[in-house]
């Protein structure tokens, strides 16, 4: 790695949602099962929840309209309703995060205490903004997302192992399991707490450096 | 999600060395300041568009983190998202909504943004439609916002793509950002469209194709006669809804068309600047060997007029078509697919042509120019709304709504039964009043039918304006 984190301010607890977690590099949890494909952000946090100007408490909205019934009593038949699931792995059909950039899918997504999803397809911006909140996307393949719903239907106690040192996850159920893509240095923000911005600001010299020579007119 | 890419209407060429680049990669090795190994690019952002919605939570980071905004001049501020489009001159009724755009005024002033149209300004309106209208975007450019359908400055020939609030954060406090390079797809549309078939139709058949997840990890970049043949509007239109099948952004490489819009508008280059920039936008194509990772080729003149019948914008038919049965279907997405048509209240195998509507949203980013405008004047003209329907007419910006009453078309929209509203992004997402109330159908020019998009439970139809004219003086899907 050829980057630095030189960030004067590292006490962000105000701005960011729970996330992280990654210092000891794996995790091993339960998983919440959502084997609806192209789960969008609208589903994920409506826009009417977007008038906040802060990042807490979306946790509260996510998924709102699949989650709670008009008068605000919980839906039963939703799956975060059902008590037999909880952990800290969001498990989803394909094209998980299509449609919006809004981030406060993401918010909404930590702030409920998810630190995993896994599918077998992710939307860019979601991906993108899920990292940027401390929260890794796994993507597994077809057939292994297939097999970790089979295990969760079968046994809801049924746990994964996420290791991101190693890139792997596991069906500990099956014991079958997968590597995954990250980039090494994606993987060293989440592993040591550093942001994008950090970086950015530690080349300052160079922004400069390229405004006064731009290639083009 | 139905229809997969056959072999006739698909061209896949493998990725492969060669000397020629694509416009893509021209423009996006031109801003490149650093690489980062094993990592992400660092790029240089030309423009940067920021709204009340998605902006607050970054501004907020800069004053944790202690930081100025680097270059405030190339930022452009405009409230649109959450913005009422009748009584603007009021205050705000919704005190969260208030708090919101107050916020927005409250960041700019502090950080000292000199581009800044709160609601009201003359040059207020949706976000990528002010950007063109004021000459912000420009051919060769890198432009970002925290809004997904960014995409839409593409036409103009620029890289351009939406960002999370985070990255919004990071181009305010280094004008930078850092991006993994995407691929690149060619998709061709030779031939022209028919009468009456509209670009929206075209952008429509295609996700169809491709379904909502086809372009993922794709810059995307139109070519072909039909496209050649376009108006910067229309071209707008199908560069915006590149985000709908997972593109990261659409471009059309910029000809006379672009440079005629483009010139003497507020912030376009003057003068001797203008020659200069002139000579290099005419630079700005992909070369004859260029290579993309994979080309698609679409015949323009088998697409018909469009609407959707589900809860995603690739689930779209011509018309006169039916919705696929569960066979059609394949049995990982069945479950979607029956959700989603529980969701609408249609079923399997059903024909929509003929189907009452409620609601007509003629507006946001896509089509909410002043050509849609034309277009759905047009076809109403000398018609009269259907009683059973509400019709929100939505221009994008208020220099759109100046036009419209210019050439007289908000007298001809009155007669036929329709008002114009003020402008706003407004049922695009609903986060206004402008809500579709639940179990009721909406035929809209936007580019979202996801579940509760338009308000909670509404059903959206998707479809380009001459549809929507068509549905609004019939009450029901009609051919216009
Ligand atoms: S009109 Fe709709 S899609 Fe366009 S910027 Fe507004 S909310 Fe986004």
């Amino acid at each position: 790695m050829n980057y630095q984190n030189n960030s004067e301010n590292k006490d962000k607890s105000a701005q960011t949602p729970p996330s992280g977690g990654w210092g000891a590099g794996s995790l091993i949890s339960t998983v919440v099962p959502l084997p609806i494909e192209n789960v969008d952000t609208d589903q994920i946090i409506p826009a009417r929840f977007l008038k906040a100007t802060d990042k807490n408490g979306f946790g509260d909205n996510l998924f709102a309209d699949w989650r709670y019934n008009k008068d605000g009593s919980p839906k039963t038949d939703f799956v975060l309703n059902n008590p037999v699931y909880s952990g800290e792995i969001l498990v989803a059909g394909k094209n998980f995060g299509s449609g919006s950039s809004r981030e406060h899918a993401a918010w909404a997504i930590a702030g409920y205490g998810f630190k995993v999803v896994v599918s077998s397809f992710f939307a860019d911006i979601f991906k993108n903004n899920a990292l940027n909140n401390g929260i890794l996307p796994v993507v597994v393949s077809s057939e292994f997302l297939a097999e970790i719903f089979a295990s969760v239907n079968e046994n809801p106690k049924t746990t994964l192992t996420v290791d991101l040192v190693n890139q792997t996850i596991s069906n500990n159920t099956s014991g079958k399991s997968e590597t995954f893509e990250i980039n090494a240095y994606k993987k060293d923000c989440l592993l040591n707490g550093f942001d994008d911005i950090d970086y950015l600001l530690s080349k300052k010299d160079l922004i400069e450096k390229w405004e006064k020579k731009k290639p083009n007119p | 999600m139905t229809n997969k890419i056959t072999d006739s209407q698909a061209r896949k060429f493998p990725t492969g060395d060669s000397g020629g680049k694509t416009l893509f990669d021209k423009i996006w090795d031109a801003h490149v300041v650093s690489i980062i190994e094993n990592g992400p690019t660092q790029l240089y952002i030309d423009r940067h568009f920021c709204h009340e919605v998605t902006s607050p939570q970054a501004f907020n980071g800069l004053r944790t983190r202690g930081l100025k905004v680097y270059r405030p001049d190339k930022t452009t501020m405009t409230a649109d998202h959450n913005t009422p489009t009748i009584n603007q001159e009021l205050p705000v009724k919704d005190p969260i909504s208030k708090n919101q755009l107050d916020q927005f005024a409250k960041n700019a002033a502090e950080f000292g943004m000199p581009i800044f149209y709160p609601l009201g300004h003359e040059k207020n309106g949706v976000v990528h439609i002010i950007g063109p209208e004021n000459g912000f975007t420009q051919p060769g450019m890198t432009i970002v916002c925290g809004d997904s359908h960014t995409s839409t400055h593409g036409a103009f020939g620029t890289i351009a793509f939406g960002i999370g609030t985070s990255e919004v954060e990071m181009v305010l406090a280094t004008q930078c950002i850092l991006q993994s390079r995407p691929k690149t797809m060619r998709i061709t549309f030779d031939g022209n469209l028919n009468n009456g078939v509209t670009s929206k139709d075209l952008a429509l058949y295609m996700i169809s194709k491709l379904t909502t997840g086809g372009a993922t990890g794709y810059f995307v970049e139109y070519a072909g006669e039909a496209v050649r043949n376009m108006t910067m509007e229309q071209r707008m239109t199908v560069c915006n809804l590149s985000i709908e099948m997972g593109a990261r952004g659409g471009l059309i490489a910029p000809d006379e068309t672009t440079f005629n819009y483009v010139k003497g508008r507020e912030f376009a280059p003057k003068g001797e600047e203008w020659e200069e920039k002139l000579a290099f936008w005419k630079t700005l194509k992909s070369d004859d060997d260029a290579v993309f990772d994979m080309e698609l080729t679409f015949d323009a003149s088998e697409i018909q007029p469009m609407i959707t019948y589900g809860t995603n914008p690739g689930m779209g038919m011509g018309i006169h078509e039916s919705i696929p049965t569960l066979d059609e279907i394949d049995e990982a997405g069945r479950i979607s697919f029956q959700k989603s048509l529980e969701y609408m209240g249609f079923e399997p195998g059903e024909k929509l042509l003929g189907k009452p509507i409620d609601y007509v949203f003629l507006g946001s980013c896509t089509n909410g120019r002043i050509e849609d405008f034309r277009l759905f004047t047009n076809y109403v003209k000398g018609r009269k709304k259907a009683d059973n329907v509400t019709a929100w007419l939505v221009p994008g910006s208020w220099k759109v709504r100046q036009q419209i009453e210019a050439e007289g078309l908000d007298k001809i929209l009155e007669e036929a039964g329709f008002a114009l509203r003020q402008p706003g992004c407004s049922a695009c997402l609903a986060m206004n009043d402008d809500k579709v109330p639940a179990g009721k159908y909406a035929v809209s020019t936007s580019n979202r039918n996801f579940e509760g998009r338009q308000g909670p439970g509404a059903r959206t139809i998707l479809a380009g304006p001459l549809v929507a004219a068509a549905a609004a003086v019939n009450g029901k899907i009609t051919m216009p």
